[in-house]
């Protein structure tokens, strides 16, 4: 693992954000390309576990950059991967919001809405396919990763019985 | 949106605390606590106020969730609300990861550890695909919005290419592409 450079992260996490209308997710390839494939911060498979490991904690998706952070860099890496997350949140929201009182069916606006979803939903699609080619090795990991997706689209349960079911399957070693 | 002056003044105390159990009580998901803390359980807002403020929180970049706690705080309380909202929202999950980047550390690389991270990672990853396809359904049945969504996961999934580029070549077509229909 090399020394992380965490100004050059921070920059690059903040620039990410200030455009990153489809939220986490569609940020998620991206945030993996760089700590991954640039800096070699990680290796594909630490990138997932710790992603997974985020999924178990309470609070938005999101927070597995701090956990990212933590685990590279302590503290200050935590700091350097989440302040990022908040800045363009509190600037532009509450610019945007504030027009957005005034003027509610800005043209704009909807435009922006309406076009840029279909983009967002094929960079959440790039996520979830960058995070299954991570951590699947095999027929039967690919078979869990499909399966679960089946399951959730027919049942409504807490995503924390999947991943303990998932932690029960690596342990029996099934996958 | 309506004026709020009519109900009880929010204090930033009660912004904080809501926000913490907000967060609190996440697990997968934080939609759904957060519009019945805001909405039934406080009565902060409306249900149209509360679907207002989530459409403006999806519209800009971030995480929906964030911007939708910043403009909750904001709208009560100013920029202090805004900034103790997001202190009890963001707060505890980063000390919950944080402990669990602890063990992670001391305990990750035991075998059993490992194969549990293994079975989990394969699971997260399906989730996050059944979450995508559940989105995907909203789109509409035309093949423009089909194209910029299969181009976006191309450039960015298969290609790797940064998200910059990609978003900054394929976002000014996709609103022009729908500006005529927006009226």
């Amino acid at each position: 693992m090399e020394r992380p450079d965490l100004t050059a992260l921070f920059l690059h996490l903040m620039a990410l954000w200030f455009v990153a209308v489809g939220g986490p997710s569609a940020v998620l390839p991206e945030i993996h390309r760089y700590v991954v494939h640039v800096q070699h911060l990680l290796t594909s498979e630490q990138f997932a576990e710790i992603y997974t490991l985020a999924q178990v904690a309470p609070g938005p998706n999101v927070m597995y950059v701090t956990l990212m952070g933590w685990y590279l860099a302590g503290w200050k890496g935590a700091a350097a991967m989440t302040v990022p997350l908040v800045i363009p949140a509190l600037t532009l929201t509450m610019i945007v919001g504030h027009l957005n009182e005034r003027y509610p069916n800005a043209k704009f606006g909807r435009a922006v809405r309406r076009g840029v979803t279909p983009i967002t939903i094929g960079l959440m699609f790039a996520g979830a396919s960058v995070l299954a080619r991570a951590v699947n090795h095999d027929w039967r990991g690919y078979l869990l990763t499909f399966a679960t997706t089946a399951v959730v689209l027919r049942k409504t349960l807490n995503p924390l019985w999947f991943l303990g079911a998932g932690a029960v399957a690596g342990i029996l070693g099934l996958v | 949106m309506e004026p709020t002056d009519s109900r009880q003044p929010v204090t930033k105390l009660a912004l904080f605390w809501s926000f913490s159990r907000i967060t609190l009580s996440s697990f997968g998901g934080a939609l759904f606590w957060t519009r019945r803390e805001l909405v039934e359980r406080q009565r902060w807002l409306t249900d149209r106020e509360f679907v207002e403020i989530l459409t403006v929180g999806q519209l800009l970049p971030g995480p929906n969730v964030v911007n939708v706690t910043v403009m909750v705080g904001h709208r009560f309380a100013g920029f202090s609300g805004a900034a103790v909202a997001l202190a009890g929202y963001l707060g505890w999950p980063c000390l919950v990861v944080i402990g669990m980047g602890l063990l992670y550390q001391h305990f990750g690389q035991l075998q059993p550890v490992q194969q549990a991270l293994a079975g989990m990672s394969k699971v997260a990853a399906g989730l996050l695909l059944a979450t995508v396809i559940k989105l995907a359904m909203v789109l509409p049945k035309h093949w423009r919005p089909w194209l910029l969504g299969i181009f976006a996961f191309a450039g960015v999934g298969i290609m790797r290419w940064p998200l910059l580029w990609v978003l900054g070549v394929l976002a000014p077509v996709a609103v022009l592409a729908v500006w005529k229909e927006v009226d």
